[in-house]
């Protein structure tokens, strides 16, 4: 966590002003939903999350269109991971933890009694915070470990192994040595290692939870464009406290705060407007760097 | 943006009414086809209806799963059933053995047992006659002199690692790892050859003491180790830093903090030994009557006595045996509670 | 004189000198400390030392021969003794080997159980119990294994005759099912779960959390996940408890002597009532024996000495180099 708050604090303070993160998301060619209908839609409808009797996120109801990159910002704690959590049924891991709305998937309530949740997860991808390939298996068996833990068929494998790579923008690098361990690449290449991992089940929606907090500003780049790049083909929700990377991977922005009771979001909008305009006072003092 | 709507935790994660019910409906079935493969079959027994029942279960389930779900899903369910097992079974054994104690050794157990010993009475006699006062009284004798000798080398071979950790704590951890290793009958023969034959020529209770501190010291240091271990260091730079020297450190700051971790030590460490037979019988002479001297003369305990009733043969010998069974594992088991129930309560602090 | 030599300089040596109270502390708890190498040592040198005559005589027989044999004119004097534990120690080996085929997939079963399956209070609950039967004493496990266990072992050794005696090991020429390897094989796998349960589950918990989610997270069921993330982090640690109580099981003497029938004999049918047991020999011999035998049972407790410490000290080493490198 003190890394990617250095690291966040460090481009900030050195390379742009806090007011042009604006500018940095009208940079990019804009999306809007529905011209590029690739994936899967998915709608949550009044999402709360509690551990035990601790009500941690309040009343979520958000859109992602199919095809494009939403970023929930926020200052730490707010609930944004749990939400993300409870979108591929991850949240239930915790003892204790609970839910309330739906999430739906394609129309489709994904806590629905008698959905198969491992199918859920096979359709929603997720990548960590940190990175984490399997460290008893090789870079190529990383990469198609999903199908074997699902024992999912697939015809040939080794195009899926270059595809999966190639989207996450690793195959260059890794190509002559498929059969090496994961933990002999950098943090960044095993990072890219885990969303190839997560591409080659061919997921609909991608969670990414502050893929980048746990490396340098040259992997995280790097990853930034895989986002942009994957983007084309499917839907992307990514966590993250650094704003630039916000503003320059995501179409669309959604602000979560919490005053001490349950996360709450305060509002969301494309980023462009979110990071130009913000509707909420609140909203604008984070993204103008006044808290958080 | 207020919580205007009244929202209520849920977990649809958990099974819902139709899945308990297939659930219930697989068992059902699982039992009766067990049922009626025994009653068709040869085969026959507790143990053919309990196996037959979770292969019938293991199966149904499976293929239950694998019509719905897919094979991964069916794999899940069979090893659903498999650590199942896996969990009964390590546990049937302690039940079964608990429940046949009770029920064989609670008839032999009367007022008359605890005021006699077997000087005028043999194995095979009534129950009437004689009792096991002479083995609780050795078996205490011999477990406090293991007491005496055994704690203080293993709380300081436990503070040598903890806090000296000097140029031997690795290969001194690991030869008390070894040592707990040591088989009991090793130990036996060793005091024989060291000290019973050479020095003092005779049985006693004494020499029973000696082999059972080999086996505790392990104990005792491994688990004071690991108390030890837990002591957070600024406690012990807290000391150093206000000028106390170090023993004056681990005396009046770390020991007492670590009070109630050593004593759970301790009595694990009893109760590792206190049923301890194979030594017992070697050097101890197992005396019928009570002797009040370690130093002289054979000295009975509770192994002792089960093993030499058991052998014995007679229903009357092993009724005794159960009876000192049960003593001896009640004293075992209220030993094993307190050492929980201390550590429970200084992790509650 | 460069410009190095001017600019940096020597470290400053930093000595504290203990004041005579510390080092008499030290020096008692260094002392405490080391006495644990002391009596492994002695143990070894005393057991030697007794055994060694009839170790020098017997010479490398005394592990390869089965005869155990001594015969003695009316003075008492020794005119004839073979002592060979070829027997006892195939028999020691077959047992426990027996223990720890059982025991073994029970415990990672049991452990995985607790760990991955079972709710919060049933898992506190068997703890306990597994922790429990840990302490029972062995002469408990005997005794209830000869007069409760036995018969129903008995009749599975059987059936394991019946349908799978073309296996050498479940091969029999004579039907004597008592008082066989196998049944003391079960009884020791029984004292042996704890053990094992108790490592495995210990060693399993410390499998990584972001790889359990990981996996979970592309849609595993909790099988693949454990296939494909807990049983790579904890084979060898299992590996190592099972070795545990493998040198448990061979050095066990109470239990085995309860329920073993002692034949000097080599025999690998596991279901035959004839078996050996180091351990067993020299309760068994112990009694009645001359000054010589004695010796020679010195000379068996040696061998059963460095056998487990070699079991143990390899397991231990396991245990804690996959401790380390797991986390």
């Amino acid at each position: 966590m003190t890394t990617s708050h250095e690291s966040e604090k460090k481009i900030m303070d050195t390379t742009v002003k806090p007011s042009s993160f604006a500018d940095v998301a009208q940079a990019k060619p804009a999306k809007t939903p529905g011209t590029r209908a690739l994936g899967k839609g998915l709608e949550t409808r009044g999402v709360h999350a509690w551990f035990g009797k601790h009500h941690v996120l309040s009343n979520i109801s958000l859109d992602f269109a199919a095809g494009t990159v939403t970023a929930l910002i926020g200052p730490s704690g707010c609930g944004k991971s749990t939400f993300i959590r409870t979108i591929n049924r991850m949240h239930e891991f915790i003892p204790g933890a609970a839910m309330a709305g739906e999430v739906l998937l394609d129309g489709k309530d994904v806590y629905a009694s008698g959905t198969d949740v491992t199918k859920i997860r096979l359709q929603i991808g997720m990548v960590f915070q940190k990175p984490n390939p399997f460290p008893s298996m090789t870079i190529g068996e990383n990469v198609l470990s999903g199908l074997k833990l699902a024992q999912l068929k697939v015809d040939n494998k080794d195009d899926l192994l270059e595809e999966s790579l190639e989207r996450a923008g690793l195959w260059s690098e890794v190509k002559d040595r498929l059969s090496a361990h994961g933990g002999s690449l950098s943090g960044g290449q095993q990072q890219r290692l885990c969303i190839a991992r997560a591409l080659a089940v061919r997921p609909q929606v991608l969670l990414m939870d502050e893929p980048c907090s746990a490396l340098d500003p040259g992997s995280t780049l790097r990853i930034e464009e895989t986002i942009r790049h994957l983007s084309d083909t499917m839907t992307i929700i990514i966590v993250t406290h650094n704003m630039q990377q916000a503003a320059r991977v995501s179409d669309y922005t959604a602000f979560f705060l919490s005053d001490g009771g349950p996360g709450q979001m305060i509002e969301v909008a494309p980023t462009s407007e979110i990071f130009s305009r913000p509707q909420d006072q609140r909203t604008e003092n984070y993204v103008t760097g006044r808290f958080g | 943006m207020s919580t205007a709507v009244e929202a209520v935790p849920t977990k649809p994660w958990k099974a819902s009414t139709r899945e308990r019910a297939t659930d219930c409906a697989i068992f059902l079935v699982s039992i009766i086809s067990s049922y009626t493969v025994v009653a068709v079959t040869p085969m026959k027994g507790k143990l053919a209806y309990f196996a037959l029942f979770f292969i019938a279960y293991a199966i149904l389930t499976s293929v239950f799963r694998a019509t719905q779900r897919g094979s991964a899903a069916a794999k899940d369910a069979l090893v659903n059933s498999l650590v199942a097992i896996g969990a009964i079974v390590t546990v049937i054994p302690a039940a079964s053995i608990l429940a046949t104690v009770l029920a064989k050794g609670l008839p032999g157990i009367s007022f008359g047992l605890f005021r006699h010993d077997m000087a005028l009475a043999t194995p095979t006699d009534p129950l009437s006659n004689g009792g096991l006062l002479h083995a609780i009284t050795g078996t205490l004798t011999l477990v406090l002199i293991a007491l005496i000798l055994s704690v203080p080398i293993g709380i300081l071979t436990a503070l040598y690692l903890t806090e000296i950790k000097g140029r031997f704590t690795g290969p001194i951890r690991f030869l008390v790892q070894a040592m707990s290793g040591v088989p009991s009958i090793v130990a036996g023969l060793f005091i024989l050859s060291a000290i019973l034959y050479p020095i003092t020529k005779a049985y006693s209770g004494l020499m029973g003491s000696l082999a059972l501190t080999i086996l505790m010291i392990p104990t005792i240091a491994r688990t004071s180790e690991e108390v030890l271990n837990l002591i957070p260091n600024e406690l012990r730079e807290a000391g150093t830093a206000l000028g106390g020297t170090q023993w004056r450190t681990v005396v009046m700051i770390v020991l007492p903090a670590a009070k109630s971790g050593l004593v759970t030590a301790i009595i694990l460490g009893v109760a590792r030994i206190a049923g301890e037979t194979a030594p017992i019988l070697l050097l101890t002479g197992g005396g019928d009557r009570v002797n009040p001297s370690a130093f002289n003369g054979p000295m009975g305990s509770l192994p002792y006595y089960i093993w030499k009733s058991f052998n014995a043969g007679s229903p009357e010998s092993i009724t005794r045996a159960w009876a000192g069974l049960l003593v001896l594992v009640g004293l075992v088991l209220i030993l094993f509670t307190s050492a929980r129930f201390l550590s429970s309560r200084k992790a509650a602090k | 004189m460069t410009i190095q030599e001017i600019l940096i300089p020597a470290p400053r040596e930093i000595t504290t000198e203990p004041r005579r109270s510390d080092k008499v502390f030290r020096g008692v708890v260094t002392a405490g400390g080391l006495s644990s190498l002391l009596l492994l040592g002695l143990i070894a040198l005393f057991l030697g030392y007794r055994g060694f005559e009839v170790l020098r005589q017997e010479g490398i027989g005394f592990i390869t021969h089965s005869d155990w044999s001594i015969s003695t004119d009316d003075a008492g004097n020794v005119v004839e003794s073979h002592f060979g534990l070829a027997a006892m120690l195939v028999g020691t080996i077959l047992c426990s080997l027996v223990a720890v085929v059982i025991a073994l997939p029970v415990s990672v079963f049991c452990a995985l159980f607790l760990n991955f399956y079972s709710p919060g209070w049933l898992k506190k609950i068997m703890v306990t119990v597994i922790d429990m039967m840990a302490a029972f004493p062995s002469i408990l496990f005997g005794i209830w294994g000869f007069l409760v266990l036995m018969p129903s072992v008995e009749y599975w050794a059987k059936l394991l005759h019946r349908y799978l005696g073309f296996i050498p090991v479940f091969d029999m020429q004579v039907r004597v099912f008592t008082r066989s390897p196998f049944v003391a094989g079960v009884v020791l796998s029984i004292m042996i779960i704890p053990i094992i349960t108790s490592v495995s589950r210990e060693i399993f918990s410390q499998a990584p959390l972001d790889r359990i989610q990981a996996a979970y997270a592309l849609g595993a069921t909790r099988w693949a996940m454990i296939k494909a993330v807990v049983i790579p982090h904890g084979r060898s640690g299992v590996i190592g408890g099972a070795m545990l109580g493998l040198g448990r099981a061979m050095g066990e003497t109470v239990a085995v002597f309860t329920v073993l029938n002692i034949v000097f004999q080599i025999n690998w049918q596991m279901l035959l009532g004839a078996g050996g047991n180091v351990a067993s020999l020299i309760i068994l011999k112990f009694g009645d024996a001359s000054p010589y035998e004695i010796k020679a049972l010195m000379a068996a407790g040696l061998v059963l000495f460095l056998l487990t410490l070699v079991v143990n000290g390899l397991a231990n080493f396991i245990v804690k180099t996959t401790g380390k490198s797991g986390r």
